[in-house]
């Protein structure tokens, strides 16, 4: 009798259902994608160019070189024949468990050391179209740092997140902004919860809202704590939890502290998506099978190394399929991507009402301090109760909420917003295409503002970002561990403010000194 | 060239004729079993079932999820909104529309509108712009963040200082660099909430003692060293860690720092301070509880502070030998990949340390102060006062609790009660169902500046004796 059952129900159910859902979900999606409110999806055009056998070859053989190096060396440091510069443990704390004992380590001594001369470059004043770099000399393979008193002045910046060029320390905003150091003071001394909430924060998060058309929006101090506090509010050990392969660190961490089950899709990988939110239903949880309480995806609006934008209009389209929640880490697309700047909602023409949670910072193009989660009421709301952020720490310093409050009216009422985007647009466009035609592997998307190009041998970036410095252009190379180990890169980061000779200049140097350090991988290909 | 290749596979085979016949049969079989290893099926067990695609899209059909976060009434009915604070915070502040005595903010120095920061801010905004555009290895370090570090550094006698652009990072970015799975930390039950989740995200055994109970913390410790004798090899890779607070948010009292440094060097275990609320408090210049105990800052393996309170500006810093610092600048999360301090406030940081070096009179006043406090708000009836004598932060407490919800009542029933006579005071802000130990008692955070007067102590003294009937 059950067998009958079991037959006729699993069938009944099986077709109908297949049938039902298949064709109903796809006429549905394929009809929401064209519905008047969303523009047709534009082309997404998006660049991984695999390495080089050549270069996995011999970028290995440089690792194993620098390896050799590192334990010859540290043999040497142990047995006192060469001389430590390294910061060595206390002698009192012998029978001590070692402190240090991972790869990361050895990493650090023996290959990080080297081109530490290439980061935290030191500036001596606001950062914006140009860089003034305080000179630093090094030896001893970079352990011994000296200032030399001078001053690099008028560096092109190629490096730092000042998409739209706000940072210059001139104008009304500065006046603005002081102001409000003068009306509310620097400090706050006080969580949101106590007696931290200004008003100045209820009315920059009044901008937020309007600015991105949601219902409302909160703030906190830090952009990177912003995730890290948020996520646990939203999910917990019963939820899943489906992020991009390449999310940042603050979010690998907010998941980690949620306690929820993480499973990482390829990264912008549409069909693995589904898969794993086909699955993931599916399967419930492990080992008990109960079903998940909540699924959220976690994705960027376009990622820091990898400079591809995130398929939105694809995760959009699964999300609504799943009925799963999404959220979207737009750092590095707000002010940066779309006609209005609005970010990578705007850029794909969606509402940024089918996104659940927008987060955001105002360290980046605004720039200052702090980030911000924008969505409906019921979140914020649930937000402003439970985040630990608002309960524990600071609330945000008064000007630098001003900041951000200028730097939102101007993009949202003046030209000025319009003009900066389509520059910045025009200078993506054009930096990639000169880079393309000369042969290196530049990664990501054509529109989106951070530009990587690839290097893959850790020696060659020393010498590409030294090369590159004495041509007057100031670029930020990153290798492990922020990149895989023989992912080594030089990301460019583009801004509205460079102007057309500018891109040209730099274009040259770069393909000089790519020339001379042998980067043009494609070259003649 | 071809000769001492033709001669290497001749010796070769010569040798296969030599070797004795067991070595041959034992290598043959061998090679059998690698290439029947290289080509056979891998053999998965399977803990599922694999479905079909229909079933699949039967069960996506059938599952519904939970909404994202409660319906909006709910969070609303149950949350308190948050006080609208007007203008400048200081020594008063105006709360919900009344000017009051500030006795809620952590401003101890009375450092919150001082016109000397604010000038040199000022000038730092006009120089740096507001912010500094990337993480500190990304072109934001900027000069004023490597003098900060320098500054600090020199003040608290340490080799190397740290700075994060957050103060609730600080700590919570700094255990997880250094304690990974598998090693042990002994925590205070009673740390705060950033050094929780610092401990959360280490992935450590985690081994909480009592609150600042230096006997039962020793017990742990001994019950550890016996676990250990019996794997002393894998003992020896545990590092293990104390961490406690120099000035405890959660309850006013000081750790028993000379006792915490016995127990390192007795039972091997490293010692970390969180010294938020104690730098710029305790000690005779204000350089924290190693100061304040006399003892050498070296005997700490890191301290953490916060700029965020004594000093009025923003962020936080870890200070201690190079060896263990330098260490962060690859691993702190909150470092690495975080944009850095704004410059404005890195400054507004650096003045604030240069007005309290000036003025060592300042921490001797404020610990006057926190103790008259004490005194004149010890012996009211229902109320317990808990802290450190000398602390300018302590907590108040219903002396017979009832429950979590109405101890909690009872208090914000004190504070509306101080509210509407002009006091402003706080209740000591807690995630109940977040923190480790959702057993800890509401209270009532009382924060003396030393900017309040003694008239002004006397004041607010009768005022939250009064609210209390």
């Amino acid at each position: 009798m059950t067998v009958v059952t079991k037959n006729g129900v699993s069938n009944g159910v099986s077709n109908g259902v297949s049938n039902g859902v298949s064709n109903g979900v796809s006429n549905g999606v394929s009809n929401g994608k064209h519905s008047p409110h969303v523009r047709p999806v534009r082309a997404f055009q998006e660049t991984f160019e695999p390495m080089p056998l050549s270069a996995s070859i011999f970028a290995s053989v440089n690792y194993m070189f620098l390896g050799l190096f590192g334990v010859i060396r540290d043999f040497l440091r142990t047995n006192k024949i060469e001389k430590v510069f390294t910061a060595s443990e206390d002698p009192e704390m012998k029978g001590f468990a070692p402190l240090y004992d991972d790869f990361l380590s050895f990493y650090h001594r023996n290959a990080f050391m080297r081109i530490i001369e290439c980061l935290t470059r030191p500036l001596a004043r606001a950062p914006g179209a140009v860089l003034h770099i305080v000179e630093r000399e090094f030896s001893n393979a970079g352990w011994v740092c000296k200032y030399t008193g001078k001053i690099l002045k008028n560096v092109v910046n190629l490096g730092s997140y000042n998409y739209l060029g706000i940072s210059e320390n001139k104008g009304k905003s500065t006046k603005v902004v002081i102001e409000a150091a003068k009306k509310y003071g620097v400090g706050i001394c006080s969580p949101r919860r106590e007696v931290g909430n200004l008003d100045i924060h209820s009315e920059l998060e009044q901008v937020v809202a309007e600015y991105l058309d949601v219902e409302a929006s909160i703030s906190f101090g830090m952009g990177f704590a912003t995730n890290v506090m948020t996520i646990p509010s939203l999910v917990d050990k019963d939820c899943l939890v489906l992020g991009d392969e390449h999310n940042h660190a603050s979010i690998a961490t907010g998941c980690k502290l949620s306690n929820a089950t993480i499973r990482r899709f390829k990264h912008n990988n549409m069909e693995d998506l589904e898969k794993k939110l086909c699955d993931g239903i599916a399967y419930g949880q492990p080992r008990t099978h109960r079903p998940w309480k909540k699924i959220l995806i976690v994705v960027e609006g376009v990622y820091s190394m990898e400079g591809s934008i995130t398929n939105l209009a694809g995760i959009v389209a699964l999300k609504k399929k799943y009925k799963a929640y999404l959220y979207i880490d737009e750092a590095h697309s707000m002010g940066a991507l779309g006609k209005r700047a609005r970010g990578v909602t705007d850029y794909f023409g969606i509402d940024a009402k089918e996104v659940d949670v927008i987060m955001g910072t105002f360290s980046k193009f605004f720039p200052g301090q702090g980030g911000f989660i924008a969505g409906s009421r019921a979140i914020i709301e649930h937000l402003r109760a439970d985040s630990a952020i608002a309960s524990y720490a600071t609330s945000m310093s008064a000007p630098v909420c001003q900041q951000a409050i200028s730097v939102f009216n101007m993009l949202s009422s003046t030209e000025e917003g319009k003009k900066k985007t389509k520059q910045l647009a025009k200078n993506c466009r054009m930096f990639r295409q000169g880079l393309k035609k000369a042969g290196f592997i530049v990664y990501g998307n054509d529109d989106s503002p951070i530009v990587p190009v690839m290097i893959f041998y850790p020696s060659k970036m020393l010498g590409f970002s030294r090369e590159m410095l004495e041509r007057g252009f100031a670029v930020v190379v990153a290798g492990y561990p922020a990149t895989p180990v023989l992912g080594s890169r030089v990301r460019f980061c583009l801004s509205a403010t460079l102007t057309d000779k500018q891109i040209q200049d730099a274009l040259s140097a770069i393909i000089d000194v790519g020339d001379l350090v042998q980067m043009t991988y494609l070259k003649g290909k | 060239m071809d000769q001492p290749h033709k001669w290497v596979l001749a010796e070769a085979i010569h040798s296969m004729y030599q070797a004795p016949l067991y070595h041959l049969i034992l290598e043959v079989l061998l090679v059998i079993w690698i290439l029947r290893l290289l080509f056979s099926k891998s053999y998965r067990i399977q803990d599922r079932v694999p479905l079909t695609k229909s079933e699949k899209e039967a069960l996506v059909l059938d599952w519904t999820p939970e909404p994202l976060v409660p319906p909006l009434d709910k969070t609303l009915s149950e949350a308190v909104p948050y006080r609208a604070v007007n203008g400048q915070p200081g020594k008063n502040v105006e709360v919900d529309g009344r000017l009051c005595l500030n006795m809620a903010s952590l401003n101890f120095l009375g450092l919150l509108g001082n016109l000397r920061i604010e000038k040199q801010a000022t000038q730092s905004i006009k120089k740096y712009g507001v912010g500094s555009c990337g993480p500190r290895a990304f072109y934001g370090t900027v000069d004023v963040h490597v003098e900060l570090e320098e500054k600090l550094a020199k003040f608290i006698k340490s080799e190397r200082a740290i700075i994060y652009s957050y103060g609730f990072a600080s700590i919570a970015s700094a255990i997880p660099a250094y304690a990974k799975r598998g090693d042990i930390i002994f925590a205070d039950e009673g740390v705060c909430f950033a050094i929780q989740k610092g401990l959360q995200a280490s992935r450590s055994k985690i081994v909480y003692f009592k609150h600042n109970d230096m006997r039962d913390l020793e017990e742990k410790l001994k019950h550890q060293e016996q676990l250990d004798k019996k794997d002393s090899k894998k003992a020896s890779v545990t590092r293990k860690f104390m961490v406690v607070e120099g000035l405890y948010m959660n309850s006013g009292q000081i750790c028993d720092l000379p006792k915490l440094v016995e127990l390192k060097y007795k039972y091997k275990v490293r010692l970390f301070v969180e010294e938020s609320l104690s730098f710029g408090v305790l000690g005779e210049h204000g350089r924290g509880i190693t100061e304040h105990f006399n003892i050498p800052i070296g005997k700490v393996d890191m301290i953490s502070g916060s700029l965020e309170y004594a000093l009025a500006s923003s962020g936080g810093f870890c200070c201690g030998r190079a060896y263990v610092i330098d260490h962060q600048r690859l691993s702190g999360q909150g470092y690495v990949f975080s944009a850095s301090l704004p410059p404005f406030l890195a400054t507004a940081a650096m003045e604030a340390l240069d007005i309290m070096h000036e003025n060592a009179d300042m921490l001797k006043e404020l610990k006057y102060k926190g103790r008259k406090m004490q005194q004149l708000l010890n012996g009211i009836p229902g109320i317990e006062l808990v802290g450190y004598p000398d602390s300018p932060a302590f907590h108040l407490r219903r002396k017979d609790p009832v429950s979590f919800k109405e101890d909690l009542q009872f208090l914000q029933d004190i504070v509306n009660k101080c509210s509407k006579n002009d006091l402003c005071l706080t209740i000591a802000g807690r995630l109940k169902d977040e923190e480790l130990n959702s057993n800890w008692p509401p209270s009532i955070r009382v924060a003396v500046t030393v900017k309040i007067s003694d008239e002004e102590l006397e004041r607010a003294a009768n005022i939250i004796r009064d609210a209390t009937v």
